[in-house]
């Protein structure tokens, strides 16, 4: 049972951190907790199709139709969390300083929670049907044992949604003048891990060749198989035996957040009138 | 300006999600392994230095598996009485280990490159 309990929570340790930090980010926004909510969901119903479809999935495109399938959704995830983070950047600031009521802005705001709502969604389909295939096998192969094993999984179900809730509430303890920086700066780390995740998938797959020596390997001192490793794999994009290209991509992918979210940042707080007369928003 | 990220952001997921297919090396080594029993056969198969490899993993157990390695960089599925193909770039001389990451305890094995 423990055994089934920790490959469960091991899975959906991932998913449940990712659901914290875009519950956190998205307090107090209108509809915020539908958008989670319709994520987790549309994420569950994806990870029993790509469970369900496992075997013609694994032979598409010539073989490389999982791999192809994995680095393309954690692009989109990429992509998604990149968005948010530069509209962020340009608008909500000003949106938490002034907690100003515009039709327009409430209008941009749910599309930065869509955008969110597939992060969520691709997390849950990506972690629920490694899950699912292994719930599967439990209950394909039968036998006395496989209750307990399916008691040991439903926990690590639980302790995963525990991992989000520990995330969540961590969060909205840091003051909000505060919080604002730190989710940021969280969403940022996590978009360039999964940028590296998204790049090692297209290597495996043998489209991209180069630099796919290893970087480092520091699988001796912190394993990213290891409980911590699994975290710090999902909060920062630890890997214990990355490729070069996987690190180079990691930086690019994080200095291209940063850049972004500064060039479209509104002017630091020195407010002139011609300032915002030029963009009236 | 909303509009133009978007845009922007939308091309480069398209772009990223629609990258050439793999390009098969012909002179890559193939190597066979069978999963029976939650245990792999062979469990330590060799294989050269330098040269692209391709593993084939086949499924004999009704439930499926996950090749797993992080030397090799692999992480793929094997539906139960399913076959997958992975690609490794060529190795330096060692061993390399690799599991089932539904059965570590038990299914484990090692390439050894020669």
């Amino acid at each position: 049972m423990l055994g089934a309990l920790i490959i469960v929570f091991r899975e959906v340790i991932e998913a449940g951190i990712i659901v914290g930090i875009v519950m956190a980010v998205t307090r107090g926004v209108p509809g915020s907790r539908l958008m989670a909510g319709a994520g987790v969901l549309a994420g569950l119903v994806g990870a029993s199709l790509v469970a369900a479809f496992a075997g013609a999935l694994a032979d598409a495109l010539g073989g490389v139709g999982q791999e192809m399938f994995n680095a393309a959704i954690l692009a989109l995830a990429v992509c998604m969390l990149a968005w948010h983070n530069i509209w962020m950047a340009s608008h909500g600031r000003e949106l938490a300083a002034e907690a100003r009521k515009l039709g327009q802005d409430v209008r941009s705001g749910a599309r930065s929670l869509t955008a969110l709502a597939i992060v969520v969604a691709v997390a849950v389909m990506r972690e629920g049907s490694e899950v699912a295939l292994f719930l599967y096998g439990l209950v394909a192969s039968g036998g006395t044992t496989s209750n307990d094993l399916l008691l040991g999984s439903a926990l690590g179900l639980v302790a995963g949604a525990g991992v989000s809730a520990v995330t969540y509430f961590g969060l909205v303890t840091i003051p909000a003048r505060s919080l604002f920086s730190t989710t940021s700066a969280l969403i940022t780390l996590l978009a360039s891990g999964l940028a590296a995740q998204s790049v090692n998938f297209l290597q495996q797959a043998g489209v991209v060749s180069i630099w796919s020596q290893t970087a480092w390997d520091t699988s001796a001192i912190l394993s990213d198989t290891s409980l911590l490793g699994r975290v710090l794999h999902t909060l920062v994009g630890y890997s214990d035996q990355p490729s070069v290209l996987q690190v180079v991509v990691y930086f690019v992918t994080l200095a291209t957040i940063l850049a972004l979210s500064r060039a479209f940042a509104p002017r630091p707080a020195t407010r002139r009138p011609e300032a915002s007369a030029a963009h009236p928003n | 300006m909303n509009r133009t990220l978007q845009i922007v952001f939308l091309g480069l997921a398209l772009s990223l999600a629609g990258a050439p297919g793999a390009a098969f090396a012909d002179d890559a080594t193939h190597i066979q392994l069978s999963i029976k029993g939650h245990r792999f056969d062979p469990a330590e198969p060799t294989a050269p230095a330098g040269k692209p490899l391709v593993i084939e993993v086949t499924n004999a157990d009704p439930t499926p598996a996950e090749f797993e390695s992080k030397a090799l960089r692999v992480e793929k599925v094997v539906a139960g009485g399913g076959a997958i193909t992975v690609r490794v770039r060529p190795l330096t001389p060692g061993r390399y280990r690799f599991f089932d990451d539904y059965h570590e305890a038990t299914t484990v094995g090692f390439l050894v490159v020669q």
